[in-house]
């Protein structure tokens, strides 16, 4: 195998200039995003730089305090991201339903794959959980947020067929039972997708990095299946709770849906 | 009595001091727009909850009762009928399917098709049906369902005269043959003075007359 190319500084400038050529066609053109375009570019500079120091200090100072308090941070920030891309207001209930399935969901699946796929030794060792931990909240909450979008579209614009099936005996599972699975649906089906498209359509971003970083595309591939399975699981458990417990959000005990006003 | 209220008060909607809802009868009741009357069957249905008062239903508080029990025997069809994607006899089934009853066969469902004067197929689209054949469908999902209490609120309101009488005196003889209780609110006092044996007027969400028969 090839020696590993190691990226100094002017290549990493050429990178650069590479988006300044795009930066000058936006302006010449006229396209109104070179803003968008700079910010954000120094925004991932920024938090990437920051994040490569961070996780310096964490291989190098593995202690079990550090580890939970990243899953923490990082359950967090995944929350409040959910709750900001959310189209509609969501209620008090709605938000403690996305916190529990957010964090079983995840939990679960990370803790499973660290402990029994991986077998990593210590279990918080932070090279493997931070990466591994790191996709599995994220692809959750992308998964969540589609499936928040769908599930509270249509409680608040299907409330005369949910009410027309309670008044006909329904429970308000059967009442709700087409909106829980359209909204599992949307919310898995992304991952789905991809899944069925990686190798032939894209190379999966981790194991793109990994091959890039000198691994066997053999070792990069195994790894790249076995958290891909990962991340179907832990999308998988935490839209199925966040469904199966949402929907109960907009019935009273006395299963009659909630006024609006009251949400 | 099949339903007794005591002092019951929705919001501002309604405000009923006494009303007695005879078993096995057939009580209209009737009122201008905005005078509760579909809030009133909303609370019978236990759809909504009152704000303070008692419904009895059978001798026991509505408060008491598994909402959903309450709902397989006093089944409610709202004004606005609702149609599920499919096709008519899905239309049909969904009801049964809904409050756990077992499903019945196709002479079955034709025959109360018939019943409600739909000259439809089973395997017609429902969503394509016009609004008073949606209603019709409707009517015939509720008496498949053959609960104790058919809570109907403006059930014929987009039915010609001719059709709202064939209809109704259908339906009004199938629940009188199985001595079930009828609760109707309606706009027509064609339809309340010729079948009711109570008639229950609402004005502002008070009991201002009721006569009997």
């Amino acid at each position: 195998m090839n020696e590993l190319i190691e990226l100094g500084l002017w290549q990493l400038l050429a990178a650069y200039i590479f988006v300044l050529v795009l930066f000058v066609i936006l302006k010449i053109k006229g396209i109104d995003r070179e803003k968008e375009l700079l910010i954000s570019t120094i925004r991932m500079t920024l938090q990437l730089t920051l994040v490569g120091y961070i996780l310096i200090y964490l291989f190098e100072n593995n202690h079990i305090v550090w580890t939970l308090l990243i899953i923490i941070i990082m359950q967090f920030f995944a929350f409040q991201n959910i709750i900001k891309r959310a189209k509609y207001p969501l209620n008090k209930r709605i938000k403690q339903v996305i916190i529990i399935s957010m964090s079983i969901g995840t939990l679960v699946s990370i803790f499973y794959f660290i402990i029994v796929v991986v077998q990593v030794s210590p279990w918080y060792d932070a090279r493997y959980f931070i990466p591994i931990a790191g996709m599995m909240i994220g692809n959750a909450m992308t998964g969540i947020s589609l499936g928040i979008y769908r599930l509270v579209e249509a409680m608040n614009t299907q409330k005369q067929e949910i009410e027309a099936a309670l008044m006909l005996g329904a429970t308000p599972k059967m009442a709700a039972e087409n909106i829980i699975k359209q909204a599992f649906d949307a919310a898995i089906l992304p991952t789905i997708n991809s899944m069925v498209g990686m190798g032939i359509v894209f190379l999966p971003g981790m194991m793109t990095g990994q091959i890039l970083a000198g691994l066997s595309p053999i070792t990069a591939v195994q790894y790249q299946i076995a958290i891909m399975l990962g991340i179907v699981g832990s999308v998988s458990l935490t839209v199925i709770l966040f469904v199966q417990l949402g929907y109960k959000t907009y019935f009273t005990d006395r299963a009659q849906l909630y006024d609006s006003e009251k949400l | 009595m099949v339903f007794t209220l005591k002092e019951v008060q929705y919001k501002d909607i309604i405000n009923i001091e006494k009303l007695h809802i005879p078993g096995r009868k057939i009580t209209c009741i009737v009122g201008q727009s905005g005078s509760g009357k579909s809030t009133l069957l909303r609370l019978l249905n236990h759809l909504i909850s009152y704000d303070h008062g008692t419904i009895i239903y059978k001798n026991v508080s509505l408060q008491q009762i598994d909402p959903i029990q309450l709902r397989r025997e006093v089944i409610m069809a709202s004004q606005v009928p609702t149609i599920f994607a499919g096709t008519v006899k899905d239309n049909l089934l969904i009801g049964l399917k809904f409050s756990e009853k077992p499903f019945v066969d196709d002479p079955k469902l034709k025959a109360v098709l018939e019943l409600v004067c739909l000259n439809k197929s089973l395997t017609d689209n429902a969503e394509q049906l016009s609004g008073g054949e949606k209603q019709r469908l409707a009517l015939a999902r509720v008496l498949l369902l053959n609960p104790e209490v058919y809570l109907l609120d403006e059930p014929t309101s987009a039915l010609d005269s001719e059709t709202e009488t064939k209809v109704m005196g259908n339906f009004i003889r199938e629940v009188q043959n199985k001595q079930k209780t009828l609760i109707i609110v309606t706009h027509s006092n064609k339809l309340a003075e010729t079948c009711a044996d109570t008639i229950i007027e609402l004005k502002n969400g008070r009991i201002i007359d009721v006569k009997e028969f």
